[in-house]
């Protein structure tokens, strides 16, 4: 192993500290090679050993009695009764879409699919959260525009062509998102219980199979990419990112799962970040056995790869796989069927080590665990920042002209252009897709029953407060599900935040993550996996602390109760109540950053037990089909939830008169969560059930022919055109961009 | 009744062509191959949604090299109803099954959404159990959608009742409305609409199905 001699340079371009570097002699006991220090420092980025967030991810629980796996895997994986289970997962690809938006965001979706699928599951549905700067901005405006028509192009081709529907999500604009998108992709399969696959090497001997595209050049370093902030030589790191081929990935998930049945297959996995060398190392890791593969072997795109370029390789569409000696010929014949390349690569050996070649001569020698388990880890130093408060107090309002203005948002209006550039119907189990229904459903064709997911994150919320906003994150999830009439069962998270070598963005991840635990443990959601993204910064401007939850919750195969209004003179309940809000708890919403235009105080209170308590009536509500519509509130409060009740083919408009003393602009707009607008002709028996859980269900008006009318105590706020408030809701983002 | 669906690589609405035929029509189906000589004894033939071949070069470009379409034009020289949807309508146009050309949607964008079309002619083995003029709600989702002929094709359409559907809403900027046409000799039928989409209750639209109920009308004479 001979070659480019180490130096303090090289080590610090590979971005290992000279402390790692010295964990690394001492590992191999000896100097790495080149080969060696590039395998390691994709290891041990953060993007793929998670050193700084390992320590605090710990206090997230995992195990529940639907768990069949959690964290640890390509996904995780819950038992939905009838034989079956679903795998699911969310990833970031944040870096790689704002250096190139299009195959940024679409190897995004490749990548969390061939997770999913990896495991023996078929992907049956992907949601996306997104964020961006201001599409208005003069300055940065016209990149964030392009940036989001990229990123939505790049997710509609390779999820359209593989032939997932992508079925729903979120879609915010903030300033700190400006040199910093986020793109975090979620995936869900669906498989029996015996056929799940796991990512684990075994039997001695057995080979070892490389199975889909080329190797090439491109995305050499992803993964440290990942891990590094932006300066502005980011955009010569073009080349780092991939290329997605749709194509070859619909025919990899069809030869990977039929492949599958033969029972020829031990383990797979797919090769993401830091490709050949992760796939390697985590499936000998995971097996406690070694794998030792020779490089000629590896097909290539071009000529002349070296082991390092060989081993880093983020090239898209390719899985390896550990077969049944002596059965290998079943395997090849599977991929033959589908047009693809298979060959073996190498062996399953008993000595625990990662060994390449590389025309016959050892390359690389490490062993798997201490390479793929044992990364360093950092209990990095903390401190708490304060927000600032408001300058001054809040002005007047104009009610009339604020709730069109809200409409038209862009975190609140209608994201249909967005959506309707995604194919949300293939394999027709949609029963509620984008902004039907508080969270999509889908039907699993198998066991009759239905499943429901719900994206939600709130960086300003967050800002405010980290533990807070993540705890509202997974109530207003749960909260989600509920509407529908799902009970939430399990949950995956992707976090994205700063510098975590900077104290207060190291507490924000902390705080974050203490209340994901808390409230996960409380609403019986246990997380299965995830991703942390860390180094959203550019120029040394850090995101708002962005963790994003995507829940999935179990249901009954039905007809979806959905947003809109159905009929006029039935009566609107706001089940949960009014609620209270003060001043302070004002400043994160969407009103104070629209309207007034600060952000200040603290996110909503949430009261755990009250909004357990919702969830529970509401879902009996929607189990004894007593609700004909049902929408939850959040962004923009009461006022945006009831008008975008009344945005259905109907056109049924609401008459409501609201006994609340609150000031009129904190009553209708703030975002106290726990609360869920219905209409009903069983105003009686939603009471009924109300009571029964503990929590308030007042009757605050009822729905009409034709526009939208809000009084308080008699006296009217406003009142409004449907056709105004629709247009200005449906018009708004297609107009900036 | 059975019903034959092609899959190309890349076909990716064969599942549910499948299961509107098998589940919510309730006859038969099966899966062809696309390197099949032959087509079996099946009584009709589905050419799925998708992206067959990756639909590089051109949309249905590489798909009519299959083997398997010299199966589906025997069949169809023969009088069997051959359905394409979507993408199938796409490969049936470049097959020469059926005239004309599926270009780019008028705003360059992929749109999957619900809509109106009127069905054009109850002439046909696909659309004798609809009423004519009948409106049907039916999603599209598509990128390269916009049905173009020259006049003398579209005039020849019309004149010989071969637009099988038109849209109501025509949000892809397809000519004269166009959504489905037939061939001369009225057997195969291209639509880039999905009734596979709403061919049950709980889709939201089961109008499609009338497209189905056709096809075993024609096939099983009542």
């Amino acid at each position: 192993m001979t070659g480019t001699a180490i130096t303090p340079e090289i080590v610090a371009q590979h971005q290992l500290t000279p402390e790692e570097y010295q964990k690394i002699v001492g590992i191999l006991g000896r100097e790495p090679s080149y080969t060696e220090l590039g395998i390691f420092s994709v290891m041990w980025s953060e993007h793929c050993s998670y050193k700084s967030s390992r320590l605090h991810l710990k206090k997230l629980p995992t195990r529940g009695k639907l768990v069949v796996q959690g964290p640890g895997e390509n996904a995780g994986i819950i038992d939905i009764g009838g034989g079956y289970v679903i795998a699911f997962k969310i990833e970031s690809h944040n870096h790689p879409s704002f250096i190139e938006p299009f195959q940024g965001a679409a190897t995004g979706v490749g990548g969390i699919l061939r997770d999913i699928f990896t495991m023996g599951a078929r992907p049956i549905a992907v949601l996306d959260s997104l964020r961006f700067g201001r599409l208005d901005d003069p300055q940065t405006g016209p990149r964030n525009r392009r940036i989001l028509s990229g990123v939505v192009s790049g997710i509609a081709h390779y999820g359209n062509c593989f032939g997932v529907p992508t079925v729903g999500g979120e879609c915010i604009f903030e300033p700190c998102y400006d040199g910093n998108p986020l793109v975090n992709v979620f995936a869900l399969g669906v498989c029996k219980k015996e056929d799940v696959f796991y990512a684990k090497a075994a039997g001695v001997g057995n080979p070892v199979i490389y199975v889909g595209a080329r190797t090439g050049r491109d995305g050499i370093h992803g993964a440290s990419m990942a891990s590094a902030e932006f300066t502005e030589e980011s955009k010569q790191k073009r080349p780092n990112v991939q290329v997605g081929d749709p194509f070859m990935e619909k025919l990899l998930l069809e030869a990977c799962l039929e492949a599958m049945q033969t029972g020829a297959i031990v383990g797979i996995q797919d090769m993401g970040a830091a490709g050949l060398t992760c796939s390697t190392c985590e499936m000998g890791s995971r097996g406690e056995v070694g794998i030792e593969i020779e490089l000629d072997r590896v097909p290539q795109r071009e000529a002349g790869m070296t082991p390092y370029e060989i081993m880093l390789s983020e090239s898209q569409e390719r899985m390896l796989l550990v077969a049944d000696k002596g059965r290998e010929d079943e395997v090849f014949a599977v991929f033959r069927k589908w047009g693809l390349e298979a060959s073996e690569i190498g062996i399953v050996t008993n000595d625990g080590k990662l060994r390449v070649r590389h025309h016959g001569q050892v390359v690389a020698e490490i062993p798997n665990r201490e390479l793929a388990d044992e990364a360093p880890l950092y209990d990095r130093p903390h401190r708490r920042n304060i927000p600032a408060l408001p300058s001054g107090p809040l002005p007047e309002a104009n009610i009339q002209t604020a709730l069109p203005a809200l409409l038209a948002a862009p975190d609140i209006c209608s994201k249909r252009w967005i959506w309707e550039q995604y194919d949300y119907q293939v394999r027709t189990n949609t029963l509620a897709g984008p902004e039907r229904a508080d969270a999509a459903i889908l039907r699993i064709k198998e066991t009759g029953t239905a499943i429901a997911m719900s994206l939600d994150g709130n960086g300003r919320y967050c800002y405010l407060s980290p533990r807070e906003g993540a705890l509202l994150a997974v109530a207003e999830c749960c909260r989600n599900l509920s509407t529908v009439g799902a009970q939430p069962v399990a949950a995956t998270n992707c976090l994205n935040f700063g510098n975590p070598e900077r104290p207060e963005i190291m507490q924000q991840l902390v705080d974050a993550i203490e209340g994901i635990g808390e409230a996960c443990r409380f609403f019986e959601t246990p997380i299965t996996g995830g991703n942390v993204s860390l180094y959203n910064e550019t120029l040394g401007e850090g995101i708002y602390p962005t963790p994003v939850l995507g829940i999935v919750g179990l249901m009954p195969t039905a007809a979806p109760l959905t947003i809109p209004f159905k009929a006029a003179g039935r009566s609107v309940v706001l089940l949960g109540g009014i609620g209270d809000c003060d001043e302070t708890r004002f400043g994160g919403t969407e009103y104070a950053k629209e309207i007034a235009r600060e952000l200040w105080g603290l996110p909503p209170a949430l009261d755990m037990e009250r909004e357990k308590r919702v969830q529970a009536a509401m879902r009996e509500i929607g189990a004894e089909g007593l609700a004909e519509s049902a929408h939850d509130l959040s962004d923009g409060g009461l006022a945006v939830a009831l008008a975008e009740c009344c945005f259905g083919k109907a056109g049924i408009g609401a008459q409501v008169d609201l006994a609340s003393d609150l000031r009129p602009e904190i009553l209708l707009f703030h975002e106290g969560p726990s609360r869920i607008l219905i209409s009903t002709a069983h105003p009686k028996k939603i009471a009924e059930i109300a009571e029964k859980h503990g929590v308030e269900a007042p009757v605050v008006g009822f729905t009409i022919e034709r526009g939208l009318e809000i009084r308080q105590r008699s006296q009217t706020l406003g009142a409004w055109d449907l056709a105004i408030l629709e247009s200005a809701y449906e018009r708004s983002l297609e107009s900036r961009l | 009744m059975k019903f034959g669906v092609i899959v190309f690589p890349g076909s990716n609405c064969d599942h549910d062509a499948f299961y509107a035929a098998s589940q919510n029509l309730g006859q038969q189906a099966e899966f062809i191959w696309h390197d099949s000589a032959s087509l079996g004894s099946v009584d009709a033939v589905i050419l799925p949604g998708g992206f067959a071949y990756g639909d590089y070069l051109r949309c249905g470009a590489i798909a009519k090299f299959s083997p398997v379409m010299r199966a589906v034009k025997q069949f169809a020289a023969g009088g069997g109803p051959v359905l394409g949807i979507c993408n199938g309508f796409q490969v049936l146009v470049e097959a020469g099954l059926l005239p004309g050309a599926l270009i780019r949607n008028r705003g360059l964008k992929f749109i999957c959404r619900e809509l109106r079309l009127a069905v054009g002619t109850t002439n046909s083995p696909f659309t004798n159990a609809a009423a004519p003029g009948q409106v049907l709600r039916v999603p599209i989702a598509h990128g390269e959608g916009c049905f173009y002929a020259d006049e003398r094709t579209l005039d020849e359409l019309e004149a010989e009742d071969r637009v099988a559907f038109r849209y109501i809403d025509n949000l892809n900027g397809s000519l004269r409305d166009i959504a489905g046409i037939l061939s001369r000799e009225r057997n195969v039928m291209g639509m880039m609409p999905h009734p596979e989409r709403a061919s049950d209750p709980l889709m939201g639209s089961s109008d499609g199905l009338v497209v189905f109920q056709s096809l075993l009308r024609a096939a099983v004479p009542a």
